[in-house]
Parts: structure tokens; C-alpha cells; sequence
């Protein structure tokens, strides 16, 4: 053990560092997921494509900021900017136009429309930004690399990831409770989410709040890719592998659970950080492998109450 | 229209036998649109149960490439045919066990996640698989003959056709036994299905399995078709397309599916030129215009003008 600690403990701690750097990017992109999930009680497939886009949306806005001589730290608001730009500007209409007429129907037919949609923007991603890699690596460079102290020796990593990924999913994570406990507008959605009758009855306008909360969640989503576009090099199906991902982990979470869907997203960020150093060719696997053995052992997940017959 | 269904059946196949003799190049295109109608057939059962697969390709890939290992050692399509679909149904045995605890979306991302973990092992275990390259497969022989290219051409179409036949009988006798009954009975109330002492996993379970057996034997059709197997048979868009075309099929009897699947292929043979970038985005757009302007897909709008012949 300790011999092999001796051998591996760089790796390891690299593998720890990136594991936490990834979860909080799976973090951003599920806890839209689920919020959605919660309000509309529909799986949106096309969530994926969200996180894709914003990725895409935030590297061309980058490339535009350097392009235009503006100066470098531009690049981390451009970020943001981005990714609020694809959630104000795909969620509303599809909400309103297509997802609106579904609500009263079959779960069935309403994963499909989603399906469709997802089909409908992979394409259309491609037809925008091409096939080949894009790559958005200003806002990591800008912050350079910090060296972490690790068993006696020093690690070498980008403080980008080391500090600034944790930092907004935590600061995701804390600003949506304090929103949903205790702001109006969130009351108001966790009342739209346990009982959409009852909060209508009320008289509160359900159809606004499926409205917020679907920009709201395609927000989050175009966010993670957005803050994931300078870690990694886009190309087309990152969209169809993070929906699958973010489904994994609100699987495993339990539906509906926001604190719950953070240590599950570190959960599985570590797990599969670990595998890419040591077992390589188990890293696509891994968070299924935990997804499935939580859900054999737990089938609501580790954090959701048991309903029956809900999953 | 159900009475009138093994009348119809019979002049499809005419149709489809009469076409493949008129226009020779478009025998393989018919062969692969009956193989993928067998695929349909599975995906047609599970929607009958209110459930939709975003996986179902994996079991067509696995058929594939099981005839792809097998085909240098042991090349008779008459034993590699049942070996592939058996191996099919094998693992959807082992997957349906775990699978058919989950309804609605868990049922449809859970089949996704596990196509996903198949097509990335199938793309990374090169040594074994080739990774993307994909595998050539061996020429094959029929009961110990082995014609040369015209003649092995037709003889994979009459196998097709056969097959196409064969389930579409079985899966016509299933719909209509108990055990196919109840499937219903899992879409519109499954506790009443348990208050009655029909065990709705099994019931589910069974479907699952038979739609492995159709997709995996569908798969090794294709591979001895195309002769050339690749992870993208694996690819969660090769099962977009299985649903896509179940719901461009209609759901009416089991001619549904064979019917969407010579009008896909057909249709993309002439229009893949056209829209080769844009494929999944055409797709998407037509499955939009079915779900929400014609849901009863092909087979409904014929069942329409049959009727209104009629009157």
C-alpha cells in the first residue's frame, strides 16, 4: 500500500484535483437538469445540447473578444455572457412554442419531442461551428497554474480549475437554495414542483414559472459548457455524452435533490478522474458502474425518498 | 384493417420482391430496410408498453459483431444467424433483469447509458474490436454454398424477407396472447396490471428480451450485408433512428414498421446526397411534424384512405 502510494500518490492527487475540477462542471449542467425535472416533469434530452452550444457560443465570443483587441481578461465574463446569451435565446421559444403543447401528454411522446429537439441542435451545431476541434483555452491561461503542496511533493495545475470551477458551483449551489427557500419567485417554484394543482389553484401562473424555470435550467446548462469550453477541445457529441452524464448523476442523486445532485456530481467526477489515470479504458464506464450499483441497492437513489412506483 | 393485415403483408412482399428484381441496386437497400424493420418490431413492442428505448441499436451492433468474430471461423449465414440473435437475446436477458425495475425516462436514459458504455468499449478496445476502423466481414456461405455476388445478394434478401415474416408472425401471435395484452396494461395502469396477478416485469421483461432477439438478429443481416461492422451501429443516433422510424411507421399492427423502414431507407437513399450534413436535423423535423400532426405515423394515414376507399 504504501509502496504503491509512493509510486502513484502524483497521479492520485492529479486525478483527486481533476475529479473535483470535473464534477463541478457535471454539477452545473444536472442541476439544471433536475430543476427542470422538477418544475415540468419532463426529462429534456436536448439539455445536453444546452451545454454543447453555450461550450460553442462561449469559444466563438472569446475568439471574437481577442479578435476585436480587447483586452484579455475579457475572456472570463465573455463566459458568462455567452452562456446567458444561449439560455435567453433558445429557452424561451421552445418552452413557449413546442414543449407548451406537450404538457398534457403521454411521458412518452414528451421524451420524444425532446429527443427531436436534441437531434434537431446536434445538427445544427455542426452546421455552425463545423466538425473539426474548437478550442477556448484564453480564460485558463489568463489565470495561470498554481503548484499544490501533495504528499511532499507539488502539483502543477491551472488555477482555473483548481479554483475558479469549484468556486461557481458552489456559489451555484448556495445561490439556488437561498433563491428557492427563500426568494418569492423560488417559493414559488417549489410549490409549482410538489403540487402544480394545488399552486394553481392558488393562483399562481404556472405557465410563467415553467417559462423562468426552463430558461433558468437552459441557462445552467449553457453555463457548464460555457466554463468547460476552456478545459477541453469541442467537438460534435459532447452534447449527446453530457445529457447521459447529467442523467447519471440525477439518477443516482434521486430526482429532485439539489444538494443531493452536488456530492453525487463528486462522486462521479472523482470516480471517473480516477479511472482516466489508472484505468484508461473503464473511464466511460465508471459513472455507470456507480449509477448502477447505487440503483441496484438504492432504486430511488441515494438521496430521494421512495415513491412508489415513480421509477 | 387488422383482418385485411396478412393480405397487405403478402403484397408488400410482392412489391419489395418486384422492385429488387426491377432496380437490382436497390436489393440492398431493401435488405437493410427490412433488417432495420425487424429492429422497428422490438422498439413497436416496448412503445405498446408506454415505453421508449434510446439504446436499441446496441443489440443490433451486437448481432453485428458476433457475426463479424464468427464469420472467419465458422462462416455459414445459417449458424451464424441464430448464434447472433441468441447471443442478442442473452444479453438482453441480462440487461432487461436489471432494466424492466425502470419505467419512462429511467427506462429510456438507462438503455441509453448502457448503448453508450457498449459503443465506447466497442471504439476503445482496439486489439480486439479496431476501434472506429471497424471490422470487414467474411464472406459467408448459405447451407454450404457459397454463391457468388448476385445470387448471395438475393439469397440476404429472402433471408430477410423470411425473417421479416417470421417475427412479424410471432410478434402478431404475442400481441395478441395475454402476455402481449398486458403490455398495454403497463402503459395505462400497471397497479391494476398487479392487482389482476400479472407480474408487470415479466411482462415487460418478455417484450424486452424478444425486441433484443428482432434487433440482434436485424444486426446480423446488416453485417452480412454491408460486410463491414463499425462501432456507429452502437451510436445513440443509429437508435434515434430505430424510434424514429417506429413513430413514422405508425403504430397500428406489426406491417408498421416494415412499412416506415422501406420508406426511410428509400427516402435516404435518394436524400442523403441532399442533406448529408443535415440528416439528424431532417429527422428531428419530420419526428416533430409526425408526433404533433400525424400520430398515427404511415399506417395511420393509409388505415384513413383504406377506409375511405371503402365508404
Amino acid at each position: 500500500m504504501i509502496d504503491w502510494f509512493h509510486e502513484n500518490g502524483l497521479l492520485l492527487g492529479l486525478a483527486l484535483l481533476d475529479g473535483l475540477a470535473y464534477a463541478a462542471l457535471v454539477f452545473m449542467v444536472a442541476v439544471g437538469l433536475n430543476l427542470v425535472f422538477g418544475v415540468l416533469r419532463i426529462l429534456n434530452v436536448a439539455h445536453g445540447s444546452f451545454y454543447a452550444i453555450g461550450a460553442y457560443a462561449a469559444a466563438s465570443l472569446s475568439a471574437f473578444i481577442a479578435a476585436q483587441g480587447l483586452p484579455p481578461w475579457a475572456a472570463l465574463p465573455a463566459l458568462l455572457v455567452a452562456a446567458a446569451l444561449v439560455g435567453a435565446l433558445l429557452g424561451p421559444p421552445i418552452e413557449a412554442l413546442l414543449l407548451r403543447r406537450i404538457y398534457s401528454g403521454e411521458p412518452v411522446i414528451q421524451l420524444l419531442v425532446t429527443f427531436a429537439l436534441f437531434m434537431i441542435l446536434e445538427d445544427a451545431q455542426k452546421l455552425i461551428w463545423g466538425v473539426q476541434p474548437v478550442s477556448n483555452d484564453g480564460a485558463m491561461r489568463l489565470l495561470g497554474t498554481v503548484d499544490v503542496p501533495f504528499a511532499g511533493d507539488v502539483i502543477p495545475f491551472t488555477a482555473y480549475q483548481l479554483f475558479l470551477l469549484p468556486a461557481v458551483a458552489l456559489a451555484t449551489l448556495a445561490g439556488l437554495a437561498w433563491f428557492l427557500r427563500r426568494t418569492l419567485t423560488g417559493r414559488v417554484i417549489v410549490a409549482v414542483t410538489t403540487d402544480r394543482e394545488a399552486a394553481t389553484a392558488m393562483g399562481i401562473d404556472a405557465k410563467r414559472v415553467f417559462l423562468l424555470t426552463f430558461t433558468a435550467g437552459a441557462m445552467l446548462a449553457a453555463l457548464g459548457g460555457a466554463l468547460a469550453s476552456p478545459t477541453t477541445a469541442l467537438v460534435p457529441g459532447i452534447g449527446a455524452q453530457t445529457i447521459v452524464l447529467s442523467f447519471a448523476v440525477i439518477a443516482t442523486a434521486g430526482l429532485g435533490r439539489i444538494e443531493g445532485a452536488a456530492l453525487t456530481a463528486l462522486l462521479i467526477g472523482l470516480g471517473r478522474s480516477v479511472a482516466v489515470y489508472f484505468a484508461p479504458e473503464l473511464e466511460v464506464v465508471m459513472p455507470y458502474i456507480i449509477m448502477v450499483a447505487v440503483l441496484l441497492v438504492r432504486p430511488q437513489g441515494l438521496f430521494g425518498a421512495a415513491e412508489a412506483r415513480r421509477i | 384493417m387488422r383482418r385485411a393485415e396478412p393480405l397487405l403483408a403478402l403484397a408488400g412482399a410482392a412489391a419489395l420482391v418486384g422492385i429488387a428484381y426491377a432496380a437490382p441496386w436497390l436489393r440492398f437497400v431493401l435488405t437493410i430496410a427490412l433488417a432495420k424493420g425487424l429492429a422497428v418490431l422490438g422498439i413497436l413492442l416496448l412503445l405498446k408498453a408506454g415505453q421508449v428505448s434510446f439504446g436499441h441499436a446496441m443489440y443490433a451492433a451486437v448481432g453485428a459483431y458476433v457475426v463479424a468474430f464468427a464469420a472467419p471461423g465458422m462462416g455459414e449465414a445459417l449458424v451464424l444467424l441464430p448464434l447472433a440473435t441468441g447471443i442478442a437475446g442473452l444479453l438482453g436477458l441480462v440487461v432487461g433483469l436489471f432494466i424492466t425495475r425502470y419505467r419512462e425516462i429511467f427506462f429510456s436514459m438507462l438503455n441509453l447509458a448502457i448503448s453508450m458504455v457498449l459503443y465506447s468499449m466497442l471504439e476503445k478496445f482496439y486489439a480486439i474490436t479496431k476501434g472506429t476502423d471497424g471490422i470487414r466481414v467474411a464472406p459467408v456461405t448459405f447451407a454450404g454454398l457459397s454463391p457468388e455476388r448476385e445470387s448471395a445478394e438475393w439469397a440476404m434478401f429472402a433471408i430477410a424477407l423470411l425473417l421479416a415474416f417470421g417475427f412479424g408472425i410471432v410478434a402478431r401471435l404475442y400481441l395478441a396472447s395475454p402476455m402481449g395484452q398486458a403490455l398495454a396494461g403497463i402503459k395505462t395502469r400497471e397497479t391494476r396490471l398487479e392487482f389482476m396477478g400479472v407480474p408487470a416485469r415479466h411482462v415487460l421483461l418478455s417484450a424486452y428480451v424478444f425486441s433484443a432477439v428482432m434487433a440482434g438478429a436485424a444486426g446480423a443481416i446488416i453485417a452480412m450485408t454491408t460486410r463491414h461492422v463499425t462501432p456507429l451501429l452502437a451510436y445513440w443516433t443509429t437508435s434515434g433512428e430505430l424510434v424514429f422510424i417506429a413513430i413514422l411507421g405508425g403504430a397500428g399492427g406489426v406491417l408498421g414498421p416494415f412499412l416506415g423502414a422501406a420508406a426511410y431507407e428509400l427516402i435516404r437513399v435518394h436524400a442523403a446526397a441532399a442533406f448529408a450534413d443535415l440528416w439528424q436535423l431532417t429527422l428531428g423535423i419530420a419526428l416533430l411534424l409526425v408526433i404533433l400532426f400525424a400520430p398515427g405515423g404511415l399506417w395511420g394515414v393509409l388505415a384513413r384512405l383504406f377506409r375511405r376507399v371503402r365508404a
